[in-house]
């Protein structure tokens, strides 16, 4: 039941950023919206109220990790639509090993 | 550059795009939690930052470009990809705010009611995400012509 409550919650808060991401130019500034900390307010809120403050604010330490690692996966995502030509999707997903690296080599070298 | 903040733009957007996007976010948002109940806060945190909505997002952006330009007669596949590669820088920088918001998040959390908490942290993320994009702006921040996709044709005649 829990799940499905964070599912909904998620799913809402993550597509009002989007439909605001939606309304917005330039392009180069929508995209500040993909990045933008959907997931965290709603999984923080709901761990706050679920698990209490200290669990949550542990998760938010990691969470600096991971912002590090979409970072670098943004950046990839973009060399490889603008130098390599792939197109979004591919990009998209492809660039996800780069995020996947960055955060679980963090989690092993200083989080574990 | 003026951002502008156009509310008919939604309407272009389909009924199947919106649910994906819910199903990406809420699938995340849940995953994470069982991540977090799992094997802990320090591990689950991490997807707290996961890329779940940028392949989604970028996929559709590239989709409406191209479609824009087809109807427009003009038959340049690269401009939904230009539009895509805008997207990611970006997120790029979105993600430097996201670090601030999670700093602030940290910190505010255990000492602070989780409302103002996270609003004090989601304004932090848009203060030091603008602030870059600003100064990314006026070519302030990073080298000129080190950019990626700065490099390339504007997605419009605004730039991007």
């Amino acid at each position: 039941m829990q799940i499905l409550f964070r599912f909904i919650i998620g799913g809402l808060v993550v597509s009002l950023f989007a439909a605001f991401a939606d309304a917005l130019k330039p392009k180069s500034f929508a995209g500040l919206f993909a990045a933008a900390p959907s997931v965290a307010i709603g999984t923080l809120g709901l761990t706050i109220l679920s698990e209490g403050k200290l669990f949550a604010a542990t998760e938010a330490r990691s969470m600096i990790f991971g912002a590090l690692a979409l970072f670098f996966y943004a950046m990839a995502a973009m060399r490889l639509m603008t130098r390599y030509k792939l197109n979004a999707a591919p990009a998209a997903f492809s660039a996800l090993v780069v995020w996947i690296i960055c955060a679980m080599g963090i989690w092993y070298v200083w989080l574990r | 550059m003026r951002v502008e903040f156009d509310i008919s733009a939604l309407k272009d957007t389909k009924w199947y795009e919106l649910a994906v996007r819910f199903l990406f976010g809420g699938a995340i948002t849940a995953i994470t939690g069982m991540l977090a109940n799992r094997y802990g806060p320090v591990f689950g945190g991490l997807f707290l930052a996961f890329p779940a909505l940028f392949p989604a997002s970028a996929t559709l952006l590239e989709k409406h470009e191209q479609e824009k330009k087809r109807r427009a007669g003009i038959a340049n596949t690269a401009r939904g990809r230009e539009a895509a590669a805008l997207d990611a820088r970006g997120a790029a920088i979105g993600s430097i705010g996201l670090v601030g918001f999670a700093l602030i998040a940290w910190k505010l959390v255990p000492m602070s009611s989780g409302v103002i908490a996270l609003s004090a942290a989601l304004v932090v993320w848009a203060a030091i995400s603008i602030l870059i994009w600003r100064l990314r702006r006026h070519r302030l921040f990073l080298r000129k012509g080190h950019s990626g996709a700065a490099s390339h044709a504007p997605v419009s005649p605004k730039g991007g």
